[in-house]
């Protein structure tokens, strides 16, 4: 039999209900795959014992027949959500010790759906990076390594090779996926922090349509781009997952009243008759021939398929980044004002309260967030608002419209590469030039500042055996499509091998 | 536009971040870096562009404006560093 932590979460849950083994048997298999990946640091609070109880209840909902969509499934929750009474942090130092008295609205989805949660995963602090780097708890190291690399093996000898980043800001949720440490995780997307790391370790991520997910308990960066999705191994399972955390909520005005689809269903339903969009503005100058490739293969692919591939054109793209870069620091910078050493959170005294204020948050954040909470606040100050983030608001407009046209004129999806780039070493980008890290995103943010759904799923390897993802985009609330299409290109590249334990 | 070191202190100071003097520096070149970065959109007429408000279109969610939560005080001062009497603790501000 294959290990319990291979399987995917639809054998999981097939096997679950055909009580071939138990939700027991498969959470304790985890808790042990995760004690031994400690090196990792895809975790950064490991809950054993809500997880057995959790599956111990999950039994017994199975022996009784009631088993629920994810019965006794065990994840992985990034640690940007809150969990009533377990420490949640979103990867801060100003957290640390929070411990919130309540449940955000999509976990409470999943555990109403009968899921097992194995612990909270590591991330970017606030969501805010692409390598998982700027974490109060230390980079997440990926369970990928090049082709050669011995790093990490405890080989005697030289070392070969550098630890390779994850992604982010959902690299945790990416690692624990890619490393089996779940069976699949919830993560959040902001500017591509599901669809990125999940480029980088060979799973597939979905950032639904802006409102499909509720934001209540969900700690805060960007409100108006802030999404949560899932990141697992299959486009089933993220279908399967993206299900039971979607929902209206009355919690949360901006989540909207539409009934959840049978995603699952899509997935199977081939893309014959679609429309797929191939935008020209994507081709920036100094691709990597290897990811043009790539995306050469996966129109390939669609075509062989049965889909019809029509060149688009979005030409606001390159506006996307830099338009994100004044409008998401904004809202960070007035989300993050909570954090003031009053009612939760770090306090650090000071000789008077605004001493303590700034003193507080000197210590709680991390430089990167510092750095953006100071661009928005620079972009909202008097004399400045106007040139920069009213400007910025007009071309997330222009950005929009873009993909309107697009849809208009009968395109079911848009196919683009995911990332410009495999995954790079812990350390090489961004130190001097923030700038340089911000690249990551330049394939995904688009989708955010339009709202619109993007999933990522592997597509293949680079020259150095590392993953490369394909990104298809949708239309409004047609999360089903890009389901369909996904599942089409997954079953052409084949499912990726993910690394073996070496840790 | 780029910033002074004088800009740096003063956005510092509107965000409630104590800097050092050995910080400015540095945060000023990552600031610039990232402003001369967004310089670009300048290049976008955006004539007759009506900002965006609200990603997707939909009706604001109403509710009866009633009280659908409450008696948790326990709950909402149980984070807090400093309480007494279920108030949350500050140093002085008034004189």
């Amino acid at each position: 039999m294959t290990e319990l932590t291979h399987l995917t979460l639809t054998e999981a849950r097939d096997g679950l209900k055909a009580k071939t083994f138990s939700a027991t048997e498969i959470a304790k298999a985890h808790i042990a795959a995760i004690e031994k990946a400690r090196a990792l640091n895809a975790y950064v609070l490991e809950t054993p014992e809500q997880a057995l109880a959790m599956a111990k209840a999950s039994d017994e909902k199975i022996a009784k027949g009631e088993a629920r969509p994810l019965e006794g499934i065990p994840l992985g929750i990034k640690d940007l959500f809150c969990t009533k009474d377990v420490v949640s942090t979103a990867g801060s130092n100003i957290l640390k010790t929070f411990k919130p008295s309540y449940e955000s609205t999509v976990t409470q989805n999943l555990w109403n759906d009968g899921a097992v949660m194995l612990g909270k995963l590591n991330m970017d602090e606030f969501a805010m990076g692409s390598s998982n780097e700027t974490s109060a708890f230390g980079p997440v190291v990926s369970p990928w390594r090049r082709q050669g690399s011995n790093v990490g093996a405890g080989a005697s000898g030289a070392v070969e090779g550098a630890h390779l980043v994850p992604g982010g800001s959902s690299g945790g949720s990416a690692a624990a996926v890619a490393a089996h440490l779940c069976l699949g995780a919830t993560a959040t997307d902001t500017g591509g922090s599901i669809r990125q790391p999940a480029a980088f370790t060979g799973t597939v991520g979905i950032k639904p349509t802006y409102g499909r997910c509720s934001r209540w308990g969900t700690v805060a960066f960007a409100s108006s781009l802030d999404q949560a999705g899932p990141i697992a191994r299959t486009v089933r399972d993220a279908a399967i997952m993206l299900r039971s955390m979607s929902g209206p909520d009355a919690k949360d005005t901006t989540c909207v009243d539409l009934p959840v689809p049978d995603f699952e269903a899509a997935v199977s339903r081939g893309v014959k008759g679609l429309k797929i969009g191939i935008p020209k503005e994507y081709r920036v100058d100094g691709m990597a021939p290897e990811i043009e490739k790539l995306w050469e293969q996966g129109i390939q692919w669609l075509r062989e398929a049965g889909a019809e591939i029509v060149d688009v054109s979005l030409p606001h793209t390159k506006y996307a980044l830099p338009a994100y870069y004044i409008v998401a620091p904004a809202e960070a910078s007035s989300n993050l004002a909570r954090y003031d050493g009053v009612r939760y959170g770090l306090r650090v005294p000071g000789k008077d309260i605004a001493d303590m204020y700034e003193k507080t948050r000197a210590e709680g954040f991390g430089r990167e967030v510092k750095r953006r909470i100071m661009i928005g606040t620079y972009v909202l100050s008097a004399g400045y608002y106007d040139a920069y983030y009213v400007r910025a608001q007009k071309i997330r407009t222009l950005i929009k419209q873009d993909f309107e046209k697009v849809y208009a004129s009968g395109v079911h999806a848009i196919l683009t590469p995911a990332t410009p780039s495999a995954a790079f070493g812990i350390g090489e980008k961004g130190s001097g030039d923030p700038v340089e890290m911000y690249l990551n995103d330049i394939f995904t943010v688009t989708v955010n500042m339009a709202g619109l759904p993007g999933l990522a799923v592997p597509a293949g390897l680079d020259s150095q055996g590392l993953p490369l993802g394909l990104q298809l985009i949708g239309r409004a609330f047609d999360e089903e499509t890009l389901f369909a299409v996904g599942q089409v290109i997954e079953n052409a590249a084949g499912r990726i091998s993910l690394p073996k334990a070496w840790w | 536009m780029s910033v002074d070191q004088n800009t740096v202190r003063r956005i510092a100071r509107l965000a409630r971040i104590a800097v050092t003097e050995q910080d400015v520096p540095h945060l000023q070149g990552e600031l610039n870096a990232i402003l001369s970065f967004v310089e670009q959109l300048n290049e976008v007429n955006v004539d007759g562009v009506e900002p965006m408000t609200s990603v997707t279109p939909m009706a604001m969610k109403k509710r009866q404006d009633g009280v659908t939560d409450g008696g948790i005080v326990d709950d909402i001062v149980r984070n807090a560093p400093v309480t007494e009497d279920h108030f949350f603790v500050v140093p002085k501000v008034v004189e």
